[in-house]
Parts: structure tokens; C-alpha cells; sequence
């Protein structure tokens, strides 16, 4: 990450990280002759305020007021390639980028408006796109100047960025502006697009990963009313019909009329941690190690423990959603892919195309939490439209397919051991994970990842699954503590081997590895007769992340030494997300009902220093989702499955939280605008789960080291 | 047999032709081009389709076409405008209480139906009336407050 830009001078000869890769200046903006200023940003909206937050960024680097700036959705026709919106990097780099090319382009018309004037441009002041100077009467606006050319060349170097005291619409909460529409009915996401002569695609995906299809008939199918196509390539099916329900009505009976056998090809779901451990492919890796410099104090006690994460689903409230059709010539998807040049790159190999044959347009979908089945609902709908000559097909995923194809969040087992000294700071930590790759997106090197691709005639085969490499990280993000401990070791145990389909899940391997030393930690205070509070800040040095913990237990009015009822209790947990991101730190109060085995979260408090906030309320916005998300899955959620397939398959069988079970949210934002911003989109998932299940410890002496804690498994604890 | 069903839809009479177990939901998207009903689930556990039919809030994804008749049916398009918002439109962007917003049209919807006949509700009572909505995002605490905003009519 390049911090360069929010802090002032960027080096000369250096670029912004996605600046260096789309140097061409009026591929990120164009001034407009009417007075609005376009923003072409590689970064997409998924309901996480990042389109609202880069426009604010945008209007005050250009000094334009913010009414002025048009966003204009990820297009690989026109738009700067940003790769994927994912990882808490919307701002950080996709803002980073944004800012040094409106400040190029604000350098730009200065200088001609200082040669129209006469003027020496330091002389020049400008308001809401107005330039004025001191040494003389006139004025110049930017759309006089304003023309076609006018920022078709490369970026320059060594742009000076406009002081961060001058800043006054970055740091405000500017309105969402994408909400009007979502609540007053407009056209807001994919699902709302109707093309002209738009047809309705449905696909019938087999019952399990490894069936295989052993009888198909499609006569009745292709007889029923408004049917226009029925594909078969391989094990892909799929129907276009005239009507939505009539595509619907189709699918069922294509379903009906299919006969597959299943293979028995999945672990058992009650002893993944064993069958993870087992694998003979694991590729171990020490991902940190520190040997004491100087001899540590003695050991007095060790202590171990394991803790587990199931499969998670992003369980998108609104299933994936494509429409595809050929224009001029030209394969266009519209998609709420995360990443348009990734997806655009598998889909061209699958169809055969050249990349400049394939156009991927983004629209709104549903919020994702990573990699659901945008992507691959787009090739489904690419197949189906090819069948139907080229016609625009939207193919809307049911429910139970977005359930049971979408990649999930991988399980993890983990087991920690760390030694305690007579004064009960830590002298040792031994950390190890067992999970799958946590990224398994399009356009990756060596295979396609794209589900219907696997399933045809002549399938295409997954890339190979890679670790992502630290500060990052896949599986092993936040595995290395935050904390100074005088010597440690953690090992990954990267698993290729992916008997359920697996990929990005918001947050990644954090929300179980925060979940295991966040509890550990504790389990450790306690072993030593600390407070969880002072215990965590006698191992930090990190100022700032001193500051969150504090902060939040000032907030929550913590009192140490209080002590847990029987049903009452309090937990507390904390992260830097990757190491160099946001920072978080979440108090859980929790009740406990021994008579439903239920937990109640009461409420959440959470500090949070994510450095310049770009938009206070749009971050808390974000923090509050994450918290109230990280709650449903850390007490309600798992995938489920047998040995042939998937069984969760809706609401029912996947529970997410509800209304009824809401926490109190309290979160507290310590704002440094005197540094760069920090991403936060995930920060405050991976905390929450060691909140909750430290509080159960306070509350009842039991400790949770499974998720999620359902009923089931307090009952078990509480025993 | 598709037949032709006169419908009374935001006020608006239309006449659409489809088979009588339509749902609703493909009637008022597709037919009448509207967006609001959203289809989350089409099982009617989520309520993202949430649309009313005289006042009370219904799932449009299981409601067939055919079981409308005379009753009037009102959408989110139906409540109010970007122009001219109706007081839960207007809270909802107040409290900007969305984060991608697919589940809003069920939680305004189903919000305007409980507040209907209970226009002073407590907290607890708003959570308990939504508590068969689904929103995925974590935007619960920020719902409960535009409806309240809208309750008490600031």
C-alpha cells in the first residue's frame, strides 16, 4: 500500500498503486463543458458508501462542490483496470489513485487558465471549478476550459496534492448517493435492468459438486409455454423462456426430467478438523517466527487449546443475478462482479473470445461479502444468451442455487499453545491453522474459475489454489498476533485439496484466527489472574492500538475485576485487521438462558481507528454491519452437508440473525486525520466472535472454542 | 391458460395477461416495470417482496396473481417519490438506513403496515413487527430508527 497520497507529496518518479498500472489521465476523469465532472473509478458499490466516498475525494482534490461529480460504473470498455473491490482497499488505493489524477487534472487547467490570464499560477485561487487571481480582474472556469483533449496523456509525476487542511467535504458525512433510489423504487441494481426483447434464463445445476448426469430428456421442457431454448453442454443445463415464471416453471421440470448420480465425496461435517489434519497434501509453511534475543523469563505454565470455524456462507440476501446479450458484435455482461477485468479475462477463455470481444459492465447487486456467485451467474447467462442467438438473457439464481454453488468461507481448525511467565506475560506462542485457500476468484493464473466452465462437455479446470502472501494473507490473515510476545511460531497448513467449494468470504481467515488468539489470550489472562483489558495492553506497544482498547472499555465502562453472575458477562476482543489496517477493539455484553441454551448479545460497544475518515457516518455505517454480521455468524451459521452435497439450502436451514435478536451497537471512532486512511469495510467482523464467547467465560466459567455457539453447543459447554 | 387480470396497482388500473399462479412479484416487476418487490428468496422467508394488497403487507413471491381481484394493490413506487417522499422514504434516507439495500423495500413496506395500526411504537414493538424480514448487511439498528424516525414525524 502506497500511503503516499493522503499524506501529502507523493515521490517523485512514483505513481499511486493503480495509477501505475492506467496512466492515461481522461481514463479517471473528464471535465465536461456543462459543468459536471465524470469519475471513471475501477471500484464498484456494493452498499459499502465506497462510489459516495470516492466522489467525495474526487470533488476535493478538483475543488469542485460535490453536486458536480457523476460516478460512472467499472466498464472494460473505458474504465482503469483496479483489479477486484475487495479487501478493505477501496480508499486506501482506489481512492489513493483517484486523488493524484484529480489533482493532475486540477494542475492542468491552472496552468492553462494561468497562461490565459497572464497570471503566475501560484496567484491562483479556485472555487467550485471558478479560477480566479490575485494579480489581476477575470475569471476562468474549468468548463471554458473544458475539451475533449484536455487530460488524454499520461499522469505525471510528482504532483503536489493539495494540504489536508484544506479539505472540506473528505471528513464530512455527505448522503449516500445511491439510497434515493433504493428506497423509492428506482433503477437501482441488476435485477432492474429490462433490455429490449430481454429474455428470462434459468439453470438447473446438478444436485451435488460430483454428480453426473445419467439420463436427460428435454422434450417436455422445450414444449412448455414460451420456452425459446433448452441448453445441455456437458452437466450444464439451462432454459430461456419469454416469461420469468415460465423460465421458472421450465427449470422444475428440467430438474424433473434429469436423473444423476451422486457420488459419496464429501468429509464428514461433524470432524472437518480431523479430515483437515489429516490431509497428505498440506503445504506447511511458517508464516512468522521470533526467537527471544535475550534469554526470556521462565516458563511457569503452558497452555493449549483448539478452536474451530465451520464453512460460512455470504448467503447474499438478493441471489446472483446476470444479463448478457451480444452488441455490435460484442459479448456484454452486466454483472455485479467485484471484479470486471478479472471475470472479463475467464469468461473470454470459456467463450472462446478475444478479450476485446467481451465488454463487462458493472451494475448493483445485493451486498456479496466477497465472492458469491456473481461471477459465475455471468457465464451462465454468456452460455444462455449464445444459445438464444445473442439476445439479451437475464438469468436470475433461486434461492437453493446461490445456497448451495456460491464458494463459501473455508473451515479452519487451529490449535494455539503459548507459555506464561511467574508475572504473567506471555514468553511463547505456537500457533497453527489448517484451511483451504480463501481465494478462488476469476482471473486467476492457470484454470478458470467459473462454475458453469467445470461443468461442460469439455470442462475447464480450477486454477490451482495459492496462499495470499502476508502482511495480507489468506487463511493466515491475522494469524500473527498483534502483540509483542518475546518468541513465537505460526505455521499454516495450506490445504489444496477443497472438497467444498471455497473461496473469498469478507474478512477471509481473520474472522476465524481473531476468533482463536483473541480467546486464547484470555484463556492465558486468566491463567495468570490479569484483567482482560490490562493483559492485552501490557503486550502492546502500538500507541494507536493502545488507544482503541482503552477507549472502547472507558466506553463500556469497564470495571476490572467485576465478576460474571452465572447468566450476566462481559468479554472483550481486539485486531489490527492484516496487520496494517484498520484497528479495532468490541466489548460484548452477553446474557445467558440456561433454559433455551440461548445467548443473547445485549450489546456491542467497539472503538475503531481507521486513520482520515473519509465519511464519518458512512464508516460506522460499515462497522455496525460487520458487528451485527459478525454476531449472526459467530452465534447462528454454518453450511451444512452430507456426504454427497450441500444441505443448507435456504433461510431455514441457513438462520441468519434477526430483528428479534438485535445487540445494541455503541461504536466510538477516534478520527486521525492527520494520517492516512486505513481500510475498514471488514475490521470489525473478525473481533466480535472472542467478545461473545470471552463473555460466555465470564458469565458461566465455560469456554466456547467451536463455532458457531448455537444452542447445541452451549448446552454442551454449560453441561 | 394465461388470462387477462385487471389490476389496481399504485392507484393505477393496468391489465396484464399471465397464468393465473403467477406470482405476484414477476407480475409487477416484469409486466408493470416496476422495482421495488425484489425477489430474495421466492420462498417467503425473507420479505424482500414485500408489497401491500388493501393495507396489509403480503409476500408477492408466493402471492398469486390470480388471488388479487378488486383489492387494491400499493408498492414502494406507490408510497412516494424521490420528489416528493413519503415520511418513511424520508426517514430512511435521513438515517441513511441502508448499506446495499436489497431488503429495504420489505422492511418500508412491512414498516408501513405495522405503523398503520400502531402509529406510536415502541423500539422493541418495531423489532418485534420486522422480525420476519431478512437483511443480511447488519442494518437492523439504523431501520429501527428511521421507522421510529417516521413514527414520530421528524
Amino acid at each position: 500500500m502506497n500511503p503516499g497520497p493522503f499524506l501529502g507529496h507523493v515521490a517523485p518518479g512514483q505513481l499511486p498503486l493503480d495509477l501505475e498500472t492506467n496512466k492515461r489521465l481522461d481514463s479517471w476523469l473528464r471535465i465536461n463543458p456543462d459543468g459536471t465532472v465524470e469519475v471513471f473509478t475501477g471500484k464498484v458499490e456494493y452498499g459499502q458508501g465506497a462510489i459516495t466516498a470516492l466522489a467525495q475525494i474526487a470533488a476535493d482534490e478538483l475543488d469542485v462542490n460535490f453536486e458536480r461529480i457523476r460516478m460512472r460504473p467499472a466498464d472494460t470498455s473505458h474504465s482503469p483496470d483496479e483489479s477486484y473491490t475487495a479487501g478493505s482497499a477501496s480508499i486506501e488505493v482506489g481512492g489513493g489513485a483517484l486523488r493524484y489524477a484529480a489533482a493532475d487534472a486540477r494542475a492542468t487547467l491552472l496552468e492553462m487558465a494561468a497562461a490565459k490570464m497572464r497570471a503566475p499560477t501560484g496567484s491562483l485561487t479556485v472555487d467550485d471549478g471558478v479560477i480566479t487571481t490575485s494579480a489581476a480582474a477575470g475569471r476562468v472556469t474549468y468548463w471554458e476550459l473544458a475539451s475533449k483533449g484536455l487530460l488524454a496523456r499520461d499522469v505525471r509525476s510528482g504532483i503536489p496534492l493539495k494540504p489536508n487542511s484544506s479539505r472540506h467535504i473528505v471528513g464530512t458525512s455527505v448522503p449516500r448517493l445511491d439510497i434515493p433510489a433504493k428506497v423509492t423504487g428506482g433503477e437501482a441494481y441488476v435485477q432492474d435492468m429490462r433490455l429490449p426483447g430481454m429474455l428470462f434464463g434459468r439453470v438447473v445445476r446438478p444436485p451435488s459438486y460430483g454428480a453426473q448426469l445419467t439420463a436427460f430428456d428435454d422434450v417436455s421442457a422445450k414444449a412448455m409455454p414460451g420456452v425459446v431454448t433448452v441448453v445441455r453442454n456437458g452437466r450444464f443445463l439451462g432454459v430461456v423462456a419469454r416469461r420469468e415464471e415460465q423460465a421458472i416453471a421450465a427449470r422444475a421440470a428440467l430438474q424433473r426430467a434429469a436423473v444423476w448420480t451422486m457420488p459419496t465425496e464429501l468429509p464428514d461435517e461433524a470432524s472437518i478438523a480431523a479430515f483437515f489434519r489429516n490431509s497428505a497434501d498440506a503445504q506447511v509453511t511458517t508464516v512468522s517466527s521470533r526467537s527471544p534475543s535475550v534469554t526470556a523469563p521462565m516458563a511457569v505454565r503452558t497452555l493449549r487449546a483448539t478452536y474451530s470455524k465451520p464453512y460460512l456462507a455470504h448467503a447474499s440476501i438478493g441471489p446472483s443475478c446476470a444479463i448478457a446479450a451480444v452488441e455490435d458484435g460484442v459479448l456484454t455482461i452486466w454483472s455485479h462482479t467485484q471484479g470486471a477485468y478479472p471475470l472479463r479475462t475467464d469468461i473470454a477463455v470459456v467463450m472462446g473470445l478475444p478479450l476485446g470481444k467481451v465488454r463487462i459492465v458493472h451494475a448493483q447487486g445485493s451486498g456479496c461479502y466477497g465472492h458469491n456467485g456473481a461471477d459465475d451467474v455471468a457465464l451462465d447467462a454468456a452460455l444462455l444468451s449464445r444459445a438464444a442467438g445473442g439476445a439479451p438473457v437475464k438469468v436470475q439464481w433461486m434461492r437453493d442455487d446461490e445456497f448451495a454453488w456460491e464458494p463459501f468461507g473455508g473451515a479452519m481448525s487451529i490449535d494455539v499453545q503459548a507459555s506464561v511467565a511467574a508475572d504473567g506475560s506471555i514468553t511463547d506462542w505456537q500457533y497453527d491453522v489448517w484451511s483451504n485457500s480463501f481465494n478462488m476468484r476469476p482471473g486467476q493464473r492457470g484454470g478458470v474459475n467459473l462454475l458453469a466452465a467445470w461443468h461442460l462437455a469439455q470442462p475447464f479446470q480450477h486454477s490451482p489454489p495459492r496462499e495470499i502472501p502476508l502482511p495480507s494473507g489468506g487463511a493466515d490473515r491475522n494469524a500473527v498476533p498483534y502483540y509483542d510476545f518475546p518468541s513465537q511460531r505460526i505455521t499454516e497448513h495450506f490445504l489444496p485439496t477443497m472438497p467444498v467449494r471455497v473461496s473469498a468470504h469478507r474478512s477471509l481467515g481473520a474472522f476465524g484466527n481473531v476468533f482463536a488468539v483473541e480467546s486464547f489470550m484470555d484463556e492465558l489472562a486468566h491463567s495468570a489472574g490479569a484483567d482482560p483489558v490490562e493483559f492485552r495492553l501490557r503486550h502492546l506497544t502500538d500507541d494507536r492500538a493502545k488507544a482503541v482498547i482503552r477507549s472502547v472499555a472507558d466506553r463500556a465502562k469497564w470495571r476490572s475485576g467485576a465478576k460474571g453472575d452465572g447468566a450476566r458477562g462481559r468479554g472483550i476482543a481486539f485486531l489490527r485487521y492484516e496487520s496494517t489496517k484498520t484497528y479495532v477493539a468490541v466489548i460484548a455484553d452477553i446474557v445467558v438462558d440456561r433454559e433455551s441454551n440461548a445467548i443473547r448479545v445485549e450489546r456491542i460497544t467497539a472503538a475503531a481507528d481507521s486513520g482520515l475518515i473519509i465519511t464519518p457516518d458512512g464508516i460506522s455505517n460499515q462497522l455496525e454491519g460487520a458487528i451485527i454480521q459478525g454476531a449472526s455468524w459467530a452465534l447462528k451459521e454454518r453450511v451444512r452437508f452430507d456426504r454427497q452435497r450441500v444441505t443448507s439450502r435456504d433461510w431455514n436451514s441457513y438462520p441468519i440473525l434477526t430483528f428479534s435478536e438485535l445487540p445494541e451497537i455503541d461504536i466510538v471512532l477516534l478520527n486521525r486525520p492527520d494520517l492516512p486512511p486505513l481500510g475498514a469495510g471488514e475490521a470489525a467482523l473478525p473481533p466480535v466472535p472472542a467478545a461473545i464467547a470471552n463473555a460466555f467465560f465470564h458469565a458461566t466459567g465455560r469456554r466456547l472454542r467451536d463455532l458457531p455457539f448455537d444452542r447445541d453447543r452451549v448446552k454442551a459447554a454449560l453441561a | 391458460m394465461p388470462q387477462p387480470f385487471r389490476l389496481n396497482v399504485n392507484g393505477a388500473e393496468h391489465t396484464v395477461t399471465a397464468e393465473g399462479d403467477t406470482p405476484l412479484l414477476y407480475v409487477l416487476r416484469n409486466d408493470l416495470g416496476l422495482n421495488a418487490p425484489k425477489f430474495g428468496c421466492g420462498l417467503g422467508q425473507c420479505g424482500a417482496c414485500t408489497a401491500l394488497l388493501n393495507g396489509a403487507a403480503i409476500r408477492t413471491c408466493l402471492f398469486p396473481v390470480s388471488g388479487v381481484g378488486n383489492a387494491s394493490v400499493v408498492t414502494l413506487e406507490g408510497l412516494g417519490t424521490i420528489e416528493k417522499p413519503h415520511a418513511l422514504q424520508r426517514a430512511f434516507i435521513a438515517e441513511q438506513a441502508a448499506q446495499c439495500g436489497y431488503c429495504i423495500n420489505g422492511m418500508i413496506m412491512t414498516a408501513k403496515a405495522f405503523l398503520d395500526h400502531n402509529p406510536h411504537p415502541t423500539a422493541a414493538a418495531i423489532r418485534q413487527a420486522l422480525a420476519e424480514n431478512l437483511c443480511r448487511c447488519g442494518t437492523h439498528v439504523r431501520i429501527v430508527r428511521a421507522v421510529q424516525r417516521a413514527a414520530n414525524g421528524t
